[in-house]
């Protein structure tokens, strides 16, 4: 298990108390979700659809690369790993 | 002997010259020709595929036109005697082959070769572009090309009006501004397009009157209308470059899917409280392979995970930032200069003052963009939006 964090958006931060960095110790980026969910009551499922699976207006990065790339939830985290969860955003015009 | 008569016959003892005829030949064989005279000259007609670069600039600018010092330079002025002053300074900065043409342009038309009128600025032009005309980057050349780019920026709101203020004052010449909606006191707080005195009044109207008062020469064209999938391919093709600036999943959706089939770049701005987000989509890109937005949210949130601006609020300076950003990868674009944020997502959270890049990989089995995908055609993007997925 290593110690990494995740950057949190601002529209999740409602589950973070309004931290916008958790930290979390985990192998994979499964298991840095799930333990972040832990920490976070509530925020997975804005992650994650029913099957456990990244939802698809949901984007995970290992530093500058998306899991997707990679090995989706199973891609390893290392030591020091910055994970950043970007969700599409309307927002411009209004 | 006139101390200018006396420099002159020096010159002529140190400085090859070859006769027009010659220079053509050796122009054909890979030679640079440099006409070195003056723009009002130069407006007249100038050799065929010759370089312009003004006497007092020549040392400073000659490099972006002959970058090898080895290659034989042929210097031109209207007579054959400046053109020896030019070609000396050259020699001296360490040109092997330099050589001046004798009789200057005014024998090269004699003698029948082959003569262009270039287009150049005008006075006005040249006095309101020079910071850009400065850099080789864009140049005279550039800065022509600009004139003639056509932009169509999706929203008069945040993210559109820095992004076309600094498009309409860099002189892109035709911007297209999409919008429907009506200045509202509360958009006053960022989207700088607008003044007060005109809310109420179209967004197009006073982004129209803003633009005009910066720059006179440049074309508005105003659509009052909301985008969708009836008059998405009457209104998109013929734009180099679409800037989205739009407030809602539908829009986004619907811009992505028109500019894919369209083939047009696609620079992509999103604000959220105090982040931004900023790419280019444009799977076209000829140097490298890049996603559409379907391949980087194949589906939209549902509305009651996606609070619009409206509802959450944003940092009125944020889409300042990110839509001068937009303008910066628009005209990057336009000019084909720099590395467009084709395949990479600039990610801005304004509270650490922080920018990260993320890496964006296409989807190869995207419906929209793979290679010798058909185009699925357009969708219903209010329901396709407003669904709940499981």
């Amino acid at each position: 298990m290593n110690h990494a964090t995740i950057r949190i958006p601002t529209p999740l931060r409602v589950f973070t108390k309004g931290q916008d960095e958790v930290k979390v110790r985990a192998a994979t980026v499964g298991e840095a979700l799930a333990n972040l969910g832990e920490q976070c009551p509530g925020i997975l499922e804005r992650v994650l659809d029913k099957e456990g699976k990244l939802r698809p207006f949901v984007n995970v990065y290992v530093g500058s690369a998306d899991v997707r790339s990679m090995k989706g939830l199973a891609t390893a985290v290392d030591a020091g790993a910055v994970l950043s969860i970007v969700p599409a955003v309307a927002g411009g015009r209004r | 002997m006139k101390a200018k008569d006396k420099r002159l016959s020096d010159l002529k003892a140190t400085i090859a010259e070859v006769t027009p005829k010659d220079a053509s030949a050796l122009q054909k064989q890979g030679a640079v020709l440099i006409d070195v005279r003056e723009p009002d000259e130069v407006a007249q007609g100038s050799p065929a595929g010759a370089h312009r670069i003004v006497r007092g600039f020549l040392e400073l600018r000659v490099e972006d036109a002959a970058p090898d010092p080895t290659k034989t330079v042929l210097v031109m002025c209207a007579g054959g005697v400046r053109s020896l002053f030019a070609a000396e300074g050259l020699k001296l900065l360490g040109y092997k082959d330099v050589r001046s043409v004798a009789g200057g342009f005014n024998r090269w038309k004699q003698d029948g070769l082959p003569v262009e009128v270039p287009r150049t600025l005008s006075d006005r032009d040249r006095e309101r572009y020079s910071r850009h005309i400065l850099m080789p980057e864009v140049g005279e050349k550039g800065q022509l090309k600009l004139l003639d780019s056509r932009v169509l920026l999706i929203g008069a709101g945040g993210l559109g009006s820095p992004a076309a203020l600094y498009l309409g004052a860099a002189g892109v010449g035709k911007l297209g501004i999409v919008d429907m909606d009506v200045v509202d006191r509360s958009n006053l707080q960022r989207q700088i397009l607008h003044t007060d005195e005109r809310t109420g009044t179209s967004k197009v109207a006073s982004a129209r009157t803003t633009l005009s008062a910066l720059n006179p020469s440049i074309e508005i064209v105003g659509i009052e209308a909301r985008l969708d999938s009836s008059n998405v391919d009457s209104i998109l093709p013929g734009w180099d470059v679409v800037v989205d600036g739009s407030d809602n999943f539908a829009t986004r959706y619907l811009v992505n899917d028109a500019c894919v089939k369209h083939q047009i770049p696609n620079v992509h701005g999103s604000i959220y409280r105090f982040e931004g987000q900023v790419s280019v989509f444009w799977p076209a890109y000829p140097a490298r392979r890049g996603p559409c937005y379907r391949c980087l949210y194949p589906e939209p949130p549902p509305p009651e995970l996606a609070p619009s601006c409206a509802e959450a609020g944003v940092l009125g300076v944020l889409p300042g930032v990110v839509g001068t950003l937009e303008a910066v990868e628009t005209i990057k674009i336009l000019l084909g200069i720099g590395d467009p944020l084709v395949g990479r997502l600039l990610h801005y959270d304004a509270l650490r003052e922080r920018f990260t890049e993320l890496t964006l990989a296409p989807d190869p089995a995207c419906r929209y963009c793979a290679p010798g995908a058909k185009f699925p055609g357009y969708v219903d993007y209010e329901r396709f939006c407003s669904s709940t997925p499981a």
